[in-house]
């Protein structure tokens, strides 16, 4: 009854010096003897009685280090967080950072690493679909249990892994429709990097356009990844002169996509983008002057202004300097190791299986997220809300709209596949 | 499309055009470093890629120097940072011949795996000292924007900036090779090393130049490139692919075949990208590249070196 209260307590605080000042009070009055190694770890994980061992699993090498810095960065700030209020059962959470290089074999390989030789509790990571898809088997055979950050394409439930980004139909349904009735969009151009993500998300786009908003795609483009011209994709869409442009480019290319559509005098003032690759990250390397007056569609902006918000940003910047900024991907790296926390003191337990039941209960929640409140489905996705942001000069974003519910998870959209 | 005026398409055929020269001209830029040390010295440069990026890393440099100390002169700094990173990658070539690739010259395949991890060397530093997130200069206002002669054509500045930029490296490139008495030098000790050597050339330091040349007109590219994409510790090796192309479509050793093999890559491309799609028009330039080499394996002009 005690631990409830506590944990009830604790998930009502809003902000981190609430959090770390109620841990300050209560964390003697959490024991770890409460709840003996014996019966929190049945199936011989990495706990003791007094800690737990975890591991992060990111490229820190490679081409997507860029982008997977910042969600290895969020894990860590929420596990110190985590540990700083008293663990997680009375256990202090331990941490083994492991490199997946960009490399789908090698994370495959450190996924083997984590949960054989090091019997890691839970995993936070991976960023691309092939890197999640490469341990998806290592996580399965060793029932491991994953979190995962990154906005995807759905078409996936595994035992194994919760998803704490939007899958492909909470982040463009609702971004879509906002576009139709905000801008009277009637023409759409779509656009994106050559591989699974944008491709799926572009199908459901346009089975989206023409079946339910009534509206018609005169252009469907995809480019190699890496590819930085795009001159002539650029007179192209000048010939279909699109009400909307729809993007999902990513990496590299990204940066060239929007210097060269600047150059070519395409701007907010007299065209409409919507772009779902696009977070506070990817401005960097963008530029904001490149962007300014574009839409992002995502579920988390830094500029959101909410209290927890808020207290996350000033401990991210605290954490990893003034000039660091905060991506959607980033925020829901954040999410794992609060979900994990919640999932294990309500099922009293380590144990993989246990865990799982209990997030299958849909009552894993969360009143702290940056984001705002966030519920686990049943189905291993959250609930959220869809935001979109206008981007301004300073690579800042501005909310302009906000899907009023929860938006429900759907891994396996019907009528879109 | 059927709304169009016959005005509006007219500017859209010119401004697909610039596009193929805009493409020409990138490409050209590419691969002059490596066809000068390919084609010179037989050293099949796989770190060229890196070299670029560390001539985009110093324009970088550069614009952050600019800003924070010398505000007034960000305008012009862009032509400081070229000669710069000339310099830079040029002295890096420098010393990576005296330290490295001078050992290897009497076995080709060594020079490939050595300045391969050469290549991985060079990534890895940059990702140490500037992080492993990409970044870009900021470009004086100038570079900026489009030209517009008319009210629906825009050609972009970057990209004119770029065709006038390798307009000067090639005709300099030229004029050092073909008319210069170091070129002579060059020329000869490519044709025949020992009989050089015995007419009193100090063919070692020959090669150390040459060597630095190449490494420094790929600095001159990756400062370029800066106004097209951003640059992150693996940049280089987005170019490399693209650069052996155009070098071995061309045929080593020679500098006209380089020009005719980038122009008759880029125009393929853009026509092909602008009627189907750009990973479509990729498979058909490089099927077609693949058979023309099957039929001429020496390239489009095979260079006279006595073999």
């Amino acid at each position: 009854m005690k631990y409830f209260s506590r944990r009830k307590f604790l998930g009502k605080t809003s902000n981190l010096i609430g959090a770390m000042l109620a841990a300050g009070l209560m964390s003697t009055s959490v024991m770890a003897t409460e709840f003996p190694t014996a019966e929190v770890n049945t199936t011989g994980l990495a706990v003791t009685d007094d800690t737990v061992t975890v591991g992060i699993l990111h490229s820190l090498t490679g081409t997507m280090a860029i982008s997977e810095t910042g969600a290895m960065e969020a894990a860590r700030l929420a596990i110190k967080q985590i540990n700083e209020s008293g663990g997680i059962l009375g256990r202090q959470i331990e941490v083994i950072l492991e490199d997946g290089a960009s490399d789908w074999p090698t994370f495959a390989e450190k996924a083997r690493k984590l949960l054989i030789s090091d019997k890691a509790a839970a995993v936070f990571g991976c960023w691309t679909s092939a890197s999640r898809k490469a341990v998806l088997p290592v996580f399965e055979q060793h029932n491991g249990i994953l979190y995962y950050p990154t906005f995807y394409e759905g078409l996936e439930q595994s035992k194994n892994v919760i998803y704490t980004g939007q899958e492909a139909t909470q982040q463009i349904l609702a971004g879509l429709d906002w576009v139709a009735e905000e801008k009277d969009a009637k023409t759409f151009f779509l656009i994106g990097s050559d591989y699974i993500w944008p491709r799926t998300s572009m199908k459901i786009a346009r089975i989206h356009i023409e079946q339910v908003l009534g509206g018609r795609v005169v252009g469907e483009e995809y480019v190699p990844l890496g590819d930085v011209q795009f001159g002539s994709i650029i007179n192209r869409l000048r010939l279909r002169k699109p009400d909307v442009i729809f993007a999902a480019v990513v990496g590299g290319s990204n940066v060239a996509w929007f210097r060269q559509l600047n150059a070519a005098g395409i701007n907010a003032d007299n065209q409409t983008l919507l772009t779902l690759s696009v977070t506070e990250d990817e401005v960097l390397g963008i530029g904001g002057e490149n962007l300014e007056g574009f839409y992002s569609v995502m579920k988390y902006f830094q500029s959101l202004d909410n209290p927890n918000n808020k207290a996350f940003v000033e401990a991210f910047k605290a954490e990893y300097g003034q000039d660091s900024v905060i991506g959607d991907v980033t925020q829901a790296a954040y999410l794992g190791p609060w979900l994990w926390k919640a999932a294990v003191e309500k099922a009293g337990s380590f144990d993989i299986d246990k865990i799982v039941e209990v997030s299958r209960t849909g009552e894993i929640e969360l009143d702290t997220a940056p984001e705002g409140y966030v519920r686990l489905h049943p189905n291993h996705h959250l609930w959220s809300h869809t935001r979109i942001g206008k981007w301004n000069r300073d690579g800042q974003a501005t909310v302009v709209y906000e899907s009023p519910e929860l938006i429900e998870p759907n891994p396996f959209p019907e009528g879109y596949q | 499309m059927g709304d169009f005026t016959f005005q509006e398409l007219t500017s859209i055929f010119a401004m697909q055009g610039f596009v193929g020269i805009s493409l020409f001209s990138v490409l050209l830029l590419m691969a002059l470093g490596l066809a000068i040390i390919f084609g010179q010295m037989g050293v099949i440069n796989m770190a060229h890629g890196e070299f670029m990026a560390l001539g985009a890393y110093t324009t970088y440099m550069l614009s952050m120097f600019t800003r924070t100390h010398y505000p007034e002169l960000m305008p012009y700094y862009f032509f400081f940072a070229i000669i710069a990173s000339f310099l830079v990658a040029g002295l890096v070539g420098y010393l990576t011949e005296f330290a490295l690739i001078r050992h290897l010259y009497k076995r080709p395949l060594d020079t490939l795996l050595a300045t391969w991890g050469l290549s991985l060397i060079m990534q890895q530093s940059f990702r140490t000292f500037f992080g492993s997130r990409e970044v870009s200069p900021t470009l004086p206002d100038w570079l900026m924007g489009s030209w517009m002669p008319t009210d629906t054509i825009f050609i972009p500045i970057n990209g004119m900036f770029i065709l006038g930029l390798t307009t000067v490296v090639t005709f300099a490139v030229y004029y050092l090779m073909y008319r210069s008495s170091w070129g002579l030098n060059v020329r000869a000790t490519t044709q025949n090393r020992v009989m050089s050597g015995a007419v009193g050339i100090n063919t070692k330091q020959v090669d150390r130049l040459t060597f630095a040349l190449g490494c420094g007109i790929a600095g001159i590219a990756g400062a370029a490139f800066t106004t097209i994409a951003s640059t992150g510790p693996t940049s280089g090796s987005l170019y490399i692919v693209d650069t052996f192309m155009v070098v071995v479509f061309g045929g080593a050793a020679s500098l006209f075949g380089t020009i005719a093999s980038a122009f008759t890559i880029a125009q393929a491309q853009s026509i092909l990208e602008f009627f189907i799609s750009s990973s479509m028009a990729k498979v058909l330039t490089l099927l077609t590249l693949i058979i023309i080499l099957m039929i001429r394996p020496e390239g489009l002009f095979a260079s006279k070196v006595r073999k």
